[in-house]
């Protein structure tokens, strides 16, 4: 049976480093990801994602489960990046919006050039590409908090209460905040919504 | 249930998050508000929406960098790690303290010895023969009387 969090973490409070390594390979991906629509750049992602993980490690001693794992992780990687968002120092990183699609820049590792194997049919794989930059600009587009919030409500699936402390709000904040996100985007992804609706 | 009450809810209906109650109120007010259906209807669609979104891995070198990082962190340290770097100053340290603790634990030796009191014999007349002491009358005087003082008088002068 898998060791909860809370226990792995009690683990790597005790001197076991093997939990840590556990705990890195259970939410390295989900935190990569987040932290990559947060920030739009993958590099620096993955940056941010090590800085939560040692900071993870470097409170191991005073570690106290007094919430959940994963609102203290999501809290501290929210944190970083709404920081990082807001600090220029990256800003010279960041993709314009109108800038060429590649792999290497707006995708990341999205394997999406690979048209021959996975899309015998171009125009049928073309639209998809625009359908995804589309919803990918539309979350991009949303402020900060408004975008960690469908982020980590989305994808996460973490509940409102988990959201809120991370976010560091009230519960009813949070559902406004997520109303008005999802209001954005509905407008924002109008065309799509309407194919959606037929 | 007004539509302005709605708005918080709708997402919470959408993603099956709301309780039993409210889950009724809020269907029971779609059935009569065709506004509020098409909201729910697109919020649905934006849902679908997101999902199309793709994730990406960890890169390859993500976990070596990490490794690495980790490795570099300062281990858990007990109070006896700080002397691990130095063994020859613990062991001196070590010896020090148990001799302290030996020389603290020996019993104080007060009695003298036959040739103690012939030093201190032979050193009287040399403190005889100091001047401010034999010539200090009040010390003279005190040699006097002492063996007639009267406990009584002690008291008395206490008293005065």
């Amino acid at each position: 049976m898998a060791r909860s969090d809370v226990q792995l973490m009690l683990d790597v409070k005790a001197g076991d480093e093997q939990s840590f390594t556990l705990l890195l390979h259970r939410y390295r991906s989900p935190l990569i990801n987040f932290l990559y629509r947060m920030v739009r750049n993958r590099e620096q992602a993955e940056d941010l994602a090590q800085e939560v993980f040692i900071r993870v490690y470097r409170a191991r001693e005073d570690y106290i489960p007094s919430a959940k794992f994963t609102t203290w992780l999501f809290r501290i990687a929210t944190n970083l990046a709404l920081n990082s968002v807001r600090d220029n120092r990256y800003q010279r990183m960041e993709i314009s919006l109108d800038a060429p699609v590649t792999v290497d820049a707006e995708d990341g590792d999205e394997k999406t050039l690979d048209v021959a194997e996975k899309h015998p049919n171009i125009e049928q794989h073309l639209v998809e590409e625009t359908r995804k930059k589309m919803i990918r600009h539309a979350i991009e587009k949303l402020p900060e908090k408004q975008r960690a919030a469908v982020l980590l409500h989305k994808y996460q699936e973490l509940d409102y209460g988990e959201i809120s402390k991370i976010l560091e709000c009230s519960e009813s904040a949070l559902k406004s905040l997520l109303f008005r996100a999802y209001e954005t985007l509905r407008v924002e992804l109008a065309p799509l919504v309407a194919q959606q609706g037929k | 249930m007004s539509c302005g009450r709605m708005e918080n809810k709708i997402l919470g209906y959408v993603d099956g998050r709301l309780k039993e109650g409210e889950r009724l109120e809020m269907e029971k007010h779609l059935s009569t508000c065709a506004a509020c259906q098409l909201r729910v209807n697109q919020f649905r669609a934006v849902n679908v929406l997101l999902d199309e979104l793709p994730t990406i891995e960890p890169s390859a070198a993500f976990d070596i960098r990490m490794q690495a990082r980790v490795a570099a962190e300062p281990a858990k340290q007990s109070w006896w790690a700080w002397f691990m770097p130095a063994p020859r100053v613990a062991f001196a340290a070590a010896m020090l303290a148990l001799a302290m603790a030996w020389l603290g634990s020996r019993p104080a030796d007060t009695s003298l010895n036959a040739g103690d009191i012939d030093k201190i014999n032979q050193n009287l007349p040399v403190l005889e023969n100091y001047d401010v002491i034999s010539d200090f009358s009040p010390l003279s005087d005190l040699s006097q009387q002492a063996p007639d003082d009267d406990p009584s008088d002690s008291n008395q002068s206490q008293q005065m």
